[in-house]
């Protein structure tokens, strides 16, 4: 009992063990109950609600963006093809209307030649017709001066 | 001469003098129950008007108390762990606020001004049944949670790592509340006592230093109350493999 009374006091005293102490401890657990359904149920579901929004909504985010960036690799190499394709087509055409131009180019010159070549053989030919008209003439003009010699005589 | 003058001084501090209510055979200390309803009402009003109106998006009080929630929940699910740190963070959390708020309403509120025909209205941690009843509670509460998580497999803890731990483990569980609730009741004490008497001998300017210690000192002992609580819990839960 001593211990329980030093300080002095003959009633009471710092280590007075009575009552106080199961009826606090009462006091505590309903306190714990009055709390945990005024205080760390109401707060626990709003908080946790918030939680597992935001949760979602990251979860969610994150699978429009891996979304997106499938979307975007498509298109990627949509486009990439659609470059080669396009690549390929001019480059046929160029050369389409390469052989075209080439092939157009050969026959204007096939046609040009022979057309030179048809002149010039008519050339020739007029050439000769008016050599050989000349020579006759020459040869007849020969013969006349030479009957007009013999005539004077 | 002075160290007479000191005594009696001391002495008039009124350490250790309660304020009986007697209820048939059984005596109470009063004013521990009036200043920890007073201290109580106010934290139900506090939590009521903050909890009343909730919203997704918190306002105000409401953000107060979710920080609150939220700091009770770090400190039971860091101590308990992820398994069963739920069903206990009540029980945290109220030793945390209980303690918490009988610390700083013992300190903060000018009590003196309020006459009591014996005794006077202090911290309601001060006084050696409340802090005794705690640790009770503690003591019972990590029992009850080995025990039901674990069944009888929970005295396996006492032979642990080698059976040669059985006596230390048993005189463990006598200490453990004996120093949860001396820890609490001398500090809280001791600040009440060292304020009291700075404020008898230097009335001015002295004293307030020591009064912010003390609320430091408050503070420091609910969250060491309620983190040595949910230790005690977490071990008594605690998987040996």
């Amino acid at each position: 009992m001593l211990a329980f009374n030093f300080f002095g006091a003959t009633e009471g005293g710092l280590f007075d063990i009575n009552a106080t102490l199961p009826l606090m401890a009462i006091q505590v657990v309903a306190l714990t109950y009055i709390l945990n359904s005024l205080f760390f149920k109401p707060v626990g579901n709003v908080v946790e609600k918030r939680e597992k929004f935001v949760s979602n909504n990251i979860i969610e985010a994150k699978n429009k963006l891996s979304e997106v960036k499938k979307l975007e690799a498509d298109l990627l190499t949509q486009l990439q093809s659609a470059r080669t394709e396009a690549q390929r087509i001019v480059s046929e055409a160029e050369d389409e209307s390469d052989k075209l131009y080439k092939e157009a180019l050969e026959l204007a010159n096939n046609e040009a030649n022979a057309s030179k070549e048809k002149t010039r053989l008519e050339i020739e030919s007029q050439t000769s017709a008016a050599r050989d008209q000349l020579s006759k003439q020459a040869d007849d003009l020969s013969e006349l001066i030479v009957n007009r010699l013999i005539l004077e005589k | 001469m002075f160290f007479n003058s000191l005594l009696t001084n001391f002495a008039a501090l009124e350490v250790g003098q309660h304020l009986y209510w007697q209820i048939g055979n059984i005596r109470l200390h009063g004013q521990v129950f009036l200043t920890s309803w007073i201290l109580l009402g106010s934290l139900l009003v506090f939590i009521s008007l903050g909890t009343k109106k909730m919203e997704n998006d918190p306002k105000g009080l409401q953000n107060l108390l979710e920080f609150l929630w939220d700091y009770i929940r770090d400190l039971a699910r860091t101590q308990i762990g992820e398994k069963v740190y739920r069903d206990w963070m009540p029980f945290i959390g109220t030793l945390f606020l209980f303690v918490f708020v009988s610390n700083w309403g013992g300190a903060l509120i000018p009590w003196r001004l309020i006459k009591l025909p014996s005794g006077e209205l202090g911290a309601p941690t001060a006084d050696i049944n409340t802090t005794i009843a705690l640790a009770l509670l503690v003591s019972l509460s990590y029992f009850y949670a080995g025990l039901s998580n674990k069944g009888w497999r929970y005295f396996e803890y006492y032979v642990h790592p080698t059976p040669i731990m059985l006596p230390f483990k048993i005189l463990e569980d006598f200490t453990k509340p004996l120093s949860l609730s001396f820890r609490l009741f001398g500090n809280i004490l001791a600040d009440e006592l060292v304020v009291g008497v700075l404020v008898f001998l230097v009335p001015l300017i002295l004293p307030i230093p020591v009064m912010f210690l003390g609320l430091f000192t408050s503070a420091i002992q609910a969250l060491i109350f309620a983190t040595l609580a949910a230790y005690y819990i977490g071990e008594a839960v605690e998987e040996h493999h």
